[in-house]
């Protein structure tokens, strides 16, 4: 049986309303041949698949439900809302299609490759709970796709060429697995949460830092400025905010040095070990590797890039930060541009999962109760998956897949957007103590100047951190334990007193699609 | 001066009992404990002495602050400070850090700095402590009382 | 004077029943029934001290007071009387009500807290304690600390630091001696400051045959073994030999015994049921222990162990 391009529409149609019947055709010679209801989603071999035509992608073998994942298989789960009229699963197949090794139309050239196993399988496809035209779909690519250690590589696989495909209507990618044998191809986080620590000699508690505010405008010597106090004051770093590269009103040079001499007069006015961001983004790697080359040479610790320089220069940067034992800081500025929205685009737990791949050590990761986007499951979510050895399945906060690291650095994730110290209780319950805090508006802001600013934000931390050792319930008696720290200290009581009742409760616009079930007696 | 290496070194100086709880809150999650002192307060220097070992088969809090008070007694001049050690996979580090003693008079860090080409500066801290030789870094209080009028 | 740490609960009016249930000492008790085989005195005396040691909660609750409660103890009895054992269970008791911190079982020896040069002794012996205190510490053969006929010995210094901490860390440690009743008896006499810090003698005496044969039939139980009836009666006997002679220790000895019954059974089995005889073997063959093999012993066989 011949198969027209127009004809398929025809069938299309056919198929759904009789779905489960089989249905009466011609073949080539005129003969009466029953075709199986689920034809259309069966794939086609040997000759019948190479025939010039159009072929439905589940019929090009993309749509394969036997087919059990090998434990070397790069997994990805799709959101795919299909156009009307478009069959879950072909959508799948054609996500599958698209992101490996089809085109629109059947090529012969297929036949000269070990076609079977290029072509990633999508085997299985559910529906999402209460969301009706919504389907999580299940996709598996063969190792042999992918270029080892590269993250360019991986997302041009994947993200590369499907999403603007017209059956869909919208395609988010929500999660992913990837095996131990493609984990190792990767050098991962130049640092780690570990050596991080050990280099500050910080244990026990989040590190605190701070953005530098107003984030444009200052000169370098007042920027410094704000450095200083924020540090000496108590707070471990402070930071360049995204947009903080080299402007008419302050050369990044200029800001290095100053930023240096702050650094140093704080550290020796409390013998710990301080640190400043400095954001080493330009508008070529060449003027990126300079800035670097002069923050090490200046005796920083720690260097910023943001996002939108590209995972390739981001893979670059930290291949220079472990060789120049420098600690890397990723400003995810942009994401939300694409992370934000249920129904298209990339989740930021694959964000978070390509940047531990491709190897940086402090992620912006959200707050859950400040000014940026973040409901509580996801956010802890988006943590596990950075700071964890191995992430077990977890539906309630959206990890779909088991994940183990093989040993790869964990990033220290940022929380940083509209907190403040009287959060801190809620800050320690949701996000635990390998974390840094960033209390930028929060120590700036402080009616008693900026160092009492981070003296606050230091001593509400130790304070939650002591009682919660103890075991007490900080989640509730928080508000207390913040009033009593506050007796001894005049900075924590005036910012309590300005920012107690400041809260930023809007509805999440991102949450896991889980429904629990209910427990049986 | 008032070095804030440590967890809790912006709180008040903590009671006994109050380190006892921290110690128990490490006994109970399985970490071994640890004694350590120094009289070089530099933030780089990585390795204090360690009084005796980490007490990897200690149960309670009272073994612990044994140590802790042996190693005041015979330190009263130096930085002490407990650690709790975490060998799980993947840690295999530090999980609680801090100072539990301190020398009477603590006179801090200078900064020196050595001017490099163009405006650069290389900066070093530098302790007073150490300007002088071991065992006579931090003279007790009474000392330095006598020693400046 | 220390107050008990505050791990149970206590129940607000003056209500025994609920603080008893909220102790959760009636769970160890039980499970000390279920274990040990007769010991009815130290049960009963372990029970008395539990009830004292409530009650003195509840006093103390009210704002009577006796004074610091004295916890430390003696175990006497021959070996394999259950000592250890008891000793573990007193450990949870006092944990349940408050009495120690933590409730684990330090179990050593006078080698674990002797030395054997000058100054060797009070490190080893502040070690032992630094793992001790917030439970229970048990010195087995305590009497073996003193040994006064030989002047370069340093048992002495381990008695002081013993003595000290007694006394001054009640709140920290409880210490339970065990020995052999007449040597125990000797060394209390010779060293009356460790007497007088010691509240409670509990004597485990030595198990009467129908309790040995007791004791013989949970460990088969529990090892998934079973005598047939003339097994038994050869058991019955080979008890009756063996108390008799020396070195009997008790459970400890019905232990050997039976493991090397086990041993011939497991021989017999293999002659019997051997490749070349090819009789199958059943499940009931492989559980049962026969008459024969406990009149192997030598015991039965010379009236000798």
């Amino acid at each position: 049986m011949r198969i027209k391009p127009h004809d398929a529409a025809n069938r299309d149609r056919q198929a759904d309303s009789s779905a489960m019947t089989d249905t009466a055709t011609k073949d080539r010679a005129g003969n009466d041949r029953w075709v199986a209801a689920d034809e259309h989603k069966r794939a086609k071999t040997g000759a019948a698949r190479y025939r010039a035509g159009v072929l439905k992608y589940a019929q090009m073998g993309y749509w394969n439900p036997d087919y059990s994942p090998e434990p070397t298989d790069v997994l990805a789960l799709f959101r795919i809302t299909p156009q009307d009229g478009v069959e879950p699963e072909e959508a799948a197949a054609a996500v599958a299609g698209e992101s490996s090794t089809a085109t629109w139309t059947v090529v012969w050239t297929d036949r000269l490759t070990a076609c079977d196993r290029y072509r990633a399988k999508a085997y299985r496809v559910d529906p999402v709970p209460g969301s009706p035209g919504q389907y999580f779909a299940y996709i598996a690519y063969d190792l042999d796709l992918f270029e080892p250690g590269s993250v360019a590589n991986l997302t041009a696989s994947v993200i590369g060429n499907v999403f603007g495909f017209k059956p869909l209507k919208a395609l988010r990618l929500e999660d992913m697995r990837f095996p131990a044998a493609y984990v190792k191809t990767f050098a991962g986080p130049p640092t780690g949460i570990v050596v991080e620590r050990e280099r500050l000699d910080k244990f026990g508690r989040p590190l605190l830092g701070a953005t530098v505010k107003p984030k444009l405008g200052l000169s370098g010597k007042n920027y410094g400025r704000v450095v200083y106090e924020a540090l000496k004051g108590g707070l471990d770093f402070t930071k360049d905010d995204e947009n903080i590269n080299s402007q008419p009103f302050m050369h990044w040079r200029d800001r290095f040095l100053y930023c240096m001499e702050a650094i140093n007069r704080a550290q020796a006015a409390t013998g710990e070990i301080k640190g400043h961001y400095l954001n080493v983004t330009a508008g070529t790697m060449e003027d990126m590797y300079e800035r670097a080359e002069f923050a090490k040479e200046l005796g920083s610790v720690i260097v910023m890039i943001d996002l939108v320089i590209g995972y390739t220069a981001i893979q670059s940067m930290s291949r220079w930060a472990r060789r120049n034992d420098m600690i890397l800081h990723l400003h995810r500025a942009g994401h939300s541009t694409y992370t934000r929205q249920k129904s298209h685009g990339v989740s930021f737990r694959v964000i978070s999962k390509w940047m531990r791949l491709a190897g940086v050590d402090h992620i912006h990761a959200g707050t859950v109760v400040g000014k940026l986007e973040g409901d509580p499951n996801s956010v802890q979510g988006f943590y596990n998956v950075l700071r964890e050895s191995r992430n077990p399945q977890d539906l309630q906060r959206g990890i779909f897949f088991e994940q183990d690291w093989a040993g790869l650095n964990g990033v220290m994730p940022v929380a940083s957007g509209g907190i403040h110290a009287g959060q801190m209780h809620q800050l320690l319950h949701y996000l635990g103590e390998d974390v840094v805090l960033q209390f930028g508006g929060g120590t700036i802001g402080h009616p008693m100047g900026i160092a009492a600013g981070a003296t606050a934000n230091r001593v509400a931390l130790e304070a939650m951190v002591l009682a919660r050792n103890e075991g007490r319930d900080i989640w509730n008696e928080g508000p207390e334990i913040l009033a009593a720290a506050a007796r001894s200290c005049a900075p924590l009581k005036a910012a309590l007193d300005v920012w107690g009742e400041v809260t930023f409760n809007y509805a999440s616009t991102d949450t896991p699609d889980f429904v629990p079930t209910a427990a049986v007696a | 001066m008032r070095i804030t290496q440590g967890t809790f070194s912006f709180l008040p100086d903590l009671s006994d009992a109050q380190i006892a709880r921290q110690i128990d809150y490490c006994l109970d999650k399985g970490w071994a404990v640890s004694v350590e002192y120094t009289d070089d307060p530099h933030p780089r220097n990585a390795y204090w002495e360690m009084f005796g070992h980490p007490m990897f088969d200690v149960r309670d809090a009272a073994g612990v602050m044994t140590e802790v008070n042996a190693c005041r007694r015979t330190f009263p001049e130096h930085y002490i400070k407990v650690n709790a050690f975490d060998a799980t996979r993947g840690r295999e580090s530090l999980r609680l850090s801090f100072i539990v003693g301190r020398p009477a008079v603590e006179p801090g860090f200078g900064l020196v700095r050595e001017e490099g080409p163009g405006r650069s500066v290389r900066y070093t801290t530098r302790a007073y402590a150490t300007e002088r030789p071991e065992g006579e870094r931090y003279p007790s209080a009474a000392e330095d009382a006598r020693a400046h009028g | 004077m220390g107050e008990p740490a505050k791990t149970a609960p206590f129940a607000g009016a003056l209500d025994l029943e609920a603080a008893y249930r909220d102790s959760h000492v009636g769970e160890v008790l039980d499970s000390l029934e279920r274990e040990l085989v007769g010991l009815a005195p130290v049960k009963s005396r372990i029970r008395d001290i539990a009830a004292l040691l409530l009650i003195d909660k509840l006093r103390r609750a009210v704002g009577l007071s006796s004074g610091p409660p004295a916890l430390h103890m003696s175990f006497t009895g021959n070996p394999g009387t259950g000592k250890t054992t008891v000793a573990m269970r007193m450990a949870e008791i006092l944990h349940r009500l408050g009495y120690v911190r933590k409730g684990h079982l330090v179990a050593v020896t006078r080698d674990d807290l002797v030395g054997q040069y000058i100054g060797h002794t009070a490190p080893k012996t502040r070690e032992v304690l630094k793992r001790a205190l917030g439970g229970v510490l048990f010195v087995d053969e305590a009497y073996y600390l003193y040994r006064p006929e030989n002047e370069r010995d340093y048992g002495q210094e381990a008695i002081e630091i013993l003595l000290q901490v007694m006394e001054n860390q009640r709140d920290d440690l409880v210490v339970i001696l065990a020995g052999y009743k007449d040597r125990m008896e000797t060394f209390f006499r010779s060293n009356p400051g460790m007497s007088s810090r010691i509240a409670h003698h509990i004597d485990f005496p030595d198990y009467t045959p129908e309790e040995l044969l007791a004791i013989a039939r949970l460990m088969l139980e529990r090892m998934q073994y079973r005598l047939d009836e003339p097994a038994d009666g050869a058991l019955r006997e080979y008890i009756e030999k063996r108390r008799a002679q020396p070195h009997f220790a008790n459970a400890r000895s019905i232990r050997n015994a039976l493991d090397r019954a086990r041993l011939r059974q497991a021989s017999r089995l293999f002659e019997r049921h051997g490749i070349e005889q090819g009789r199958a073997i059943s499940k009931q063959d492989l559980e049962t222990i026969e008459e024969c093999d406990i009149r192997a012993s030598r015991v039965l066989k010379r009236g000798r162990a």
